[in-house]
């Protein structure tokens, strides 16, 4: 089989350590993280861990199972690229100077869809969203006036499907062995159950 | 850091609370959860809890061990013989590194323990403090689930989770860092609520009727159906179910190395143990059955060798209550997941009585083989030297296959689960995924508190012993009763072995001295005897097993005997040596 690009997105509870006991999972195997995100999810006081890894399906299949084996960890699944919509984000910081006398810098915002956030006498900062490819499309763009500094994001995704995550959710429960989270009686009564 | 605390719907108003310390609210939370005796050793950051023990002398037992190694490989031993929790009490620093390997046998091998570590006080924690180390990120890939406390509010609820994770769907160690400071905080303590849900854990996955199903179908058109069983049927107390779905069958059966008194060693259908050192017919034969049948096993690369030669001619059912092992290894034709305690009975239900007698004359055939060709020269040695199968074979005779053996690590751990007889489940404790050795003595003493009526005899090699011969001073201090078997050949057996054969005989570092283990013991105050002729063999073990208390049976055997059959390490399970 291939390697190819996945994306693995976890839905956890808030807790601490739990950012390393996932880490580990791919540390333990000498597997590169290519890029982690976490953030809040749809449901409140749910965690999405968003991962992107350059393994085999049956490998990425694999650290899924492990990964939803970790007891603060609600479900684990993973997506091609073709299944899913993504973005990075990138912050590029130039000098003011170079950028007003040598760029036509209405072409090129236009160009990658960029805005400047920050502009001063000294620099100015571009902001863009995009794939890999248009974010090192205008890094590559600004090189030769001299970039500053350059940070990129890590990937978050969403699924393309329209019915969103409990519906993914249900068709991998099809060959899944656990309940269907949606149909966890407690989910969404955190708060008669849970106290934070 | 948030948690989770279940507040039940009770009528609030009605609860009784009362004021304790941290220390004490975790003595009530072991008292509620029928904690019974506790292996641990104090120091500087749990001294507040050791405190709070004094007064809680009368209601649990404790037992000082001494080396927090011993504490929790004994905890093992008692859960693994009585199913219970096992519980560990360690301080900060040293303390809690020292359990480092035993969390990582008993994640492993699935075992369920509760570890409770001190840790400095909050205000201190990454100040690099006296005896403060990051013992949540040093024990994270060996447990199951582990917390730290900084506020003794936190105590009854992450407690209660604590022994519900380690207990339930595939056991497994958890431990809990306290930091000092709760430990001493007072706090308004309600009723206990033990924990029976949360929410992101889900102990045992959904079964799948088709599943079943489909698995029944394949055993009912199988020709040469073959079940290989590990220590599933015994975490999820599914003996009854696992003898009834064999019997029903009528296929053979063989045991991973911690599935093994399983089922009665003598039992018709069993055939033996699987694996490097297990017996000629299941290993050979899993390369020739038609349909697999793995009952709570894992597929162990000792279990499987070479595993693009493994049962490929097989269709593979695999029933697990964990679902990261299906397809971990070996790829399942059908998966049935669930806690066999379930899906066994319903199997049972689906399938037709067979007896399936010219396949399981195979078994016997190449048993007849493995017994011509390497038990008997085992029994029968031609020279006055002892082997180690004549020693267990002996005490067969004596035990009736009603003692529980706790092996150590090496060649007498492998020709222990080749040749002890069971007639019981829970008996044969040893070190199976991570190999530890030095686990056989304070393991015994575990299984001694945890089945305080049966017979417990730890069986050990000179070099394994050595790791942890400083338990014979809990033992001597406990005043428990657990026979100690040293099977000496001089030799770090195992390793000396693979030197002779796959190293052309390079005795790299293998060649240990041993003290006189009888003075040794004696120093303890343990009686025993040192064994080297044959005729002094039996009155020996008997001596042993008739003595009031401990008792130390050093017996010399062959330097250089080899354990066989073996499968070479690279080879298929159907390569298996006879000698």
């Amino acid at each position: 089989m291939l390697k190819q690009e996945f994306t693995i997105t976890v839905y956890t509870e808030n807790q601490i350590g739990l950012l390393n006991r996932i880490a580990i999972i791919f540390s333990r195997r000498k597997i590169n993280i290519d890029s982690m995100n976490t953030s809040p999810s749809e449901i409140e006081g749910i965690h999405r861990f968003t991962i992107v890894i350059n393994e085999t399906e049956e490998v990425v299949k694999k650290l899924c199972r492990q990964i939803e084996k970790q007891v603060e960890v609600l479900k684990a699944y993973y997506n091609r690229n073709d299944e899913i919509v993504w973005q990075e984000l990138a912050l590029y910081k130039v000098s003011t100077d170079q950028i007003v006398e040598k760029v036509k810098v209405e072409r090129l915002l236009r160009k990658y869809g960029a805005r400047a956030v920050v502009i001063r006498k000294d620099y100015t900062v571009f902001e863009t969203t995009g794939h890999r490819e248009e974010t090192d499309g205008l890094l590559e763009a600004l090189e030769p006036y001299g970039v500053i500094e350059f940070v990129r994001s890590a990937r978050v995704a969403i699924i393309n499907a329209s019915s969103g995550f409990h519906e993914k959710l249900k068709e991998f429960e099809q060959t899944e062995p656990g309940e269907l989270v949606i149909e966890n009686e407690f989910l969404d009564k955190q708060d008669e159950v849970f106290s934070m | 850091m948030q948690t989770l605390e279940v507040k039940k719907e009770i009528t609030k108003s009605k609860q009784k609370t009362r004021k304790l310390s941290g220390s004490a609210a975790l003595l009530e939370v072991f008292l509620a959860e029928k904690v019974e005796t506790i292996f641990g050793y104090p120091g500087g950051a749990i001294m507040p809890i050791y405190d709070a023990l004094y007064d809680y002398q009368q209601k649990m037992n404790h037992v000082l061990v001494r080396h927090e190694q011993g504490a929790i490989h004994a905890a093992q031993g008692y859960a693994r013989v009585s199913g219970k929790t096992g519980i560990v009490f360690a301080t900060s620093g040293p303390g809690a590194t020292n359990l480092v390997t035993g969390l990582a046998d008993a994640m492993i091998d699935s075992t369920p323990l509760v570890c409770i570590t001190g840790q400095v006080y909050a205000h201190l924690l990454g100040t690099d403090a006296f005896q403060e180390t990051d013992v949540i990120n040093i024990t994270t890939p060996v447990t199951k689930w582990n917390y730290q406390i900084t506020d003794a509010t936190e105590i009854p609820s992450v407690l209660a989770k604590a022994f519900y994770i380690a207990a339930s769907g595939r056991p497994g160690p958890v431990l809990i860092d306290i930091t000092k400071n709760a430990q001493i905080q007072e706090f308004e303590y309600e009723e206990y609520q033990p924990s029976e849900h949360i929410r992101s854990y889900r102990p045992k996955p959904i079964i799948r009727k088709k599943f079943v199903e489909e698995a029944a179908r394949l055993i009912n058109e199988a020709k040469k159906p073959f079940v290989i069983f590990g220590q599933g049927v015994i975490l999820g107390a599914a003996e009854t179910e696992f003898k009834n779905f064999i019997e029903k069958s009528g296929i053979p059966a063989a045991w991973t190395i911690l599935g093994m008194s399983a089922i009665p060693t003598d039992h018709p259908l069993a055939v033996g143990m699987l694996g490097m050192h297990g017996n000629y017919g299941p290993n050979v034969l899993t390369n020739e059955c038609d349909v697999l049948i793995a009952v709570g096993m894992r597929f162990d690369d000792r279990v499987t060798g070479r595993l693009d030669k493994y049962a490929k001619q097989a269709k593979v059912i695999h029933l697990d209550i964990d679902p990261a092992e299906i397809d971990k290894n070996v790829k399942s034709t059908v998966p049935v997941w669930g806690d066999c305690k379930e899906t066994l009975p319903m199997l049972t239900q689906l399938i037709e009585k067979k007896t399936h007698e010219a396949w399981h004359q195979k078994f016997k055939d190449f048993q007849k083989q493995e017994d011509e060709k390497c038990i008997y020269p085992e029994m029968h040695p031609a020279d006055d030297i002892l082997s180690m199968g004549e020693v267990i074979d002996a005490l067969n005779e004596f035990t009736k296959g009603d003692a529980i053996l706790v092996t150590d690590v090496g060649q007498h751990q492998m020709v222990t689960c080749r040749y002890a007889k069971y007639n019981q489940s829970k008996s044969n404790i040893t070190s199976g995924g991570l190999g530890t050795m030095g686990f056989a003595l304070p393991a015994a003493i575990g299984a001694k508190f945890g089945a305080p009526k049966r017979e417990v005899i730890a069986i050990a090699g000179d070099g394994g012993f050595q790791m942890t011969l400083q338990e014979l001073g809990t033992i001597m201090q406990t005043e428990l009763n657990v026979k100690i078997i040293i099977l000496n050949n001089q030799f770090l057996g195992m390793v000396r072995q693979w030197q002779e054969l796959f190293n052309d005989r390079r005795y790299s570092f293998v060649d240990i001295q041993s003290p006189d283990f009888v003075e040794l013991a004696k120093a303890y105050r343990i009686d025993g005897q040192k064994v080297i002729y044959r005729a002094d063999l039996k009155n020996a073990l008997k001596e042993m097993l008739e003595n009031d208390g401990a008792y130390l049976l050093e017996i010399m055997v062959g330097k250089e005997n080899n354990v066989f059959p073996m499968v070479p390490q690279g080879c298929s399970v159907s390569e298996i040596r006879l000698s």
